[in-house]
């Protein structure tokens, strides 16, 4: 009787990884996105903001692309 | 009986088999969506049922975990597969009546393993694999998309806290219908392959293919397409208590508890862990449950359903020993097994006619409920 603990572990750790980062990447956008609102309430310039919540989501997307590229590739 | 007729039979039943699996299994990535109104249950279904197509085109490694490892191809013969077969079918339409979301996977595992066993002695069922590859990821799985879903919920509320609620509303609605569709695509990924894994062996066991060989094209494609009809036509009967009765979802918990279990899933399915889908969703909706509030999971509920998927391989173990017992003994033994698990399906599916749960239904409840999750979204 052999259990593979290294896969499960595998399992663990990357997933624990990817769903904090993407997590944490999906907050900062929405953060960004909030803070646009009141630029542009207040009439300012949203650039940054803007671009901060775009490259955020493009991260996101990023990262589960690659997942499945992962899976597809072997 | 002649064997390829008996193949075509077992063919069939595999994909009614897979079928019911996307039937039964529509909740477990669709449920929270639907109960935080991100979208509405008919889109739902749909778009859930083309990411199942795709999720099962992409990876064959759990079907080869079945066809090439639980069980002794050359000890069994087509016939004890569809014994199998038929014991889970029948676990499944019994569990989906009463409305309890336990695993097809397991359903299918116990089947398998039961009728090989009573057919063909214990050591035509290679125990130690079972436990490697099923038995210990079915505890772990969900354990870590628990564990997962906790944490990513907290540090989700914790760091959009100060965003504003207009803003988190219209963005975790997105991010939950993608994560979704992450779920819909990992299922695809791991529950097709349980039935093309069945169909492979049971190619393998008349001879067809050689043993160890992947499942061929037309194997993929069609366990593909019945599970993704399955998923479209079914799923409103358990979405019911898997979308409000475990623990009250709101949008960032759904995001973050599918986006665990897809995750979960997917990692598996690439290692070849064949776990059950239904208990990593679970899992995850739980461990979002204490990731909001500690006390934010009905434990009475979690613990019913931790007893339904503790009887799953066993029940579903012995229905498929006794129809594997009576098919492996001829043509007779086939078509009595054939019969009555045609008439006991029938039967369930009348009883549930009699107060079906349609979608309407469930639109109601979520309306009603969503009145009180104005405040916190």
């Amino acid at each position: 009787m052999k259990v593979d603990w290294a896969a499960l572990g595998t399992v663990f750790g990357v997933s624990l990884g990817v769903v904090l980062g993407l997590v944490v990447l999906f907050a900062m956008a929405l953060r960004a996105l909030s803070v646009r609102e009141d630029v542009r309430e207040r009439g300012g310039s949203a650039a940054v903001a803007t671009g901060v919540a775009g490259a955020c989501l493009v991260a996101c997307v990023t990262v589960v692309l690659f997942g499945i590229y992962l899976i597809v590739a072997r | 009986m002649d064997a390829s007729l008996l193949v075509i039979i077992v063919v069939i039943t595999a994909l009614a088999f897979d079928f019911t699996n996307g039937f039964h299994d529509t909740a477990n990535s669709m449920a929270t969506s639907i109960a935080t109104g991100a979208l509405k249950p008919r889109t739902a279904v749909a778009f859930s049922a083309v990411l199942n197509l795709v999720g099962a085109l992409l990876s064959v490694e759990v079907a080869k975990t079945i066809s090439g490892g639980i069980v002794d191809d050359a000890l069994i013969t087509p016939a004890v597969v569809f014994g199998g077969l038929v014991g889970a079918i029948m676990w499944n339409l019994v569990t989906w009546y009463v409305g309890l979301p336990s695993s097809s996977s397991h359903a299918l595992f116990g089947g398998l393993i039961g009728a090989t066993w009573i057919a063909s002695g214990t050591d035509a069922v290679h125990f130690a694999k079972v436990v490697d590859k099923v038995v210990v990821p079915s505890i772990a799985a969900p354990l870590v998309a628990g564990i997962v879903a906790l944490l990513a919920t907290y540090l989700t509320y914790r760091l959009t806290k100060r965003a504003k609620a207009s803003v988190a509303a219209k963005g975790f609605r997105a991010g939950q219908v993608a994560s979704a569709a992450l779920m819909s695509l990992a299922h695809g990924t791991n529950d097709a392959q349980k039935t093309m894994g069945i169909i492979t062996l049971t190619l393998i066991t008349a001879g067809t293919l050689a043993p160890g060989a992947e499942p061929p094209l037309w194997v993929i494609l069609s366990a593909a397409i019945a599970i993704a009809l399955g998923t479209y036509l079914g799923g409103w009967r358990i979405t019911h208590t898997m979308g409000k009765g475990l623990t009250t979802i709101e949008a960032p918990q759904g995001f973050a508890a599918q986006t665990s279990a897809a995750t979960v899933i997917m990692a598996s399915s690439h290692l070849g862990f064949a776990l059950s889908t239904t208990h990593v969703a679970s899992g995850g909706i739980m461990g979002s449950g204490l990731g909001r509030r500690l006390d934010g999971v009905r434990w009475g509920v979690a613990g019913r359903m931790a007893l339904a998927w503790m009887l799953t391989l066993p029940a579903a173990g012995i229905v498929g020993a006794l129809a594997g017992k009576v098919a492996s003994t001829g043509t007779t033994g086939v078509v009595v097994v054939a019969v009555v698990g045609g008439v006991v399906s029938l039967g369930i599916w009348l009883l549930s006619r009699r107060e079906p749960v349609r979608p309407e239904h469930i639109v109601d409840e979520i309306a009603a409920q969503a009145e009180t999750h104005k405040v916190a979204a």
